[in-house]
């Protein structure tokens, strides 16, 4: 896939829309993913530390953020890709991923990333560096 | 319990995987990634070749963490070559700071990782801001 629109500060990438991520989810991305840390998956363990519920891994956010490079650029351009973990995404949450290009630079554009829960909460922020000729 | 500042510097037991096309193909399914017809290695999936170790986590449990008050704080990939599915690939990770906040509240590990490809040619690398949350939180 090559990018035939405009690359420029200001341009903002599609939003990515992701449905409530549910249990199985969690249980299918511990497998892919090989982080079986149990306080994602099993609901006693969560509660033994403290906690009301499991909560989303950090990486499968992080994940679903880089789809929306993947589905904006061929891969290879991506430079760097980063993000902080800000808040904790809890069962059923509904995370969007937005993204916009703040400088364009020798042949680099720097974006700005973040993900967004419906009730506004952000979960991660980020930033990617992607080659752009 | 404070993590011990002694363990900066420390070079964990490296881990080397074969992507398997079946794996990749899972772990984009469960993502949702549209995976590539060359089979390009999903941009962050380099982080589960060190979690392929049997006991991925024993590390933190030396240092005295327990897992259930880990927090993930960043993730970077700094990228300088696509893998793809077939490519044997080892992650070299070292314990490259720790650190304080909030009157020992938090807890911070910094564990850098490269990954390379057996002809030692680099894939990524790779850099874990960890948090461990006191119990009393």
């Amino acid at each position: 896939m090559t990018t035939t629109v405009a690359i420029e500060a200001g341009t903002e990438l599609p939003p990515l829309r992701i449905k409530p991520i549910s249990r199985t989810t969690l249980a299918l991305f511990a497998a892919a993913s090989g982080d079986h840390n149990p306080v994602h998956i099993d609901l006693d363990v969560a509660r033994s530390a403290g906690l009301d519920d499991v909560f989303a891994h950090g990486m499968l956010s992080m994940a679903y953020l880089g789809r929306l490079l993947t589905d904006w650029v061929s891969q290879e351009r991506i430079r760097s890709y980063r993000v902080r973990f800000v808040s904790i995404t809890p069962v059923h949450g509904e995370p969007t991923c937005t993204g916009r290009v703040v400088s364009v630079e020798d042949g680099l554009a720097t974006l700005e990333l973040a993900v967004t829960l419906a009730d506004g909460t952000v979960t991660l922020t980020g930033d990617a560096t992607v080659a752009i000729n | 319990m404070a993590v011990d500042p002694a363990i900066i510097g420390t070079e964990l037991p490296s881990t080397t995987m074969t992507v398997d096309e079946g794996r990749l193909r899972f772990f984009s399914t469960v993502i949702g990634h549209e995976i590539s017809a060359d089979l390009a290695v999903p941009p962050t999936f380099l982080f589960s070749i060190e979690l392929e170790n049997p006991n991925p986590f024993a590390w933190l449990a030396n240092a005295g963490v327990d897992m259930r008050f880990v927090l993930h704080g960043e993730q970077s990939f700094t990228y300088h070559s696509l893998a793809h599915a077939g490519d044997v690939l080892t992650a070299k990770p070292r314990i490259a700071d720790t650190y304080s906040k909030g009157g020992g509240a938090l807890e911070f590990i910094v564990k850098e990782t490269a990954v390379s490809r057996a002809d030692g040619s680099s894939v990524a690398d790779l850099s874990t801001v960890i948090i461990v949350r006191s119990p009393a939180q």
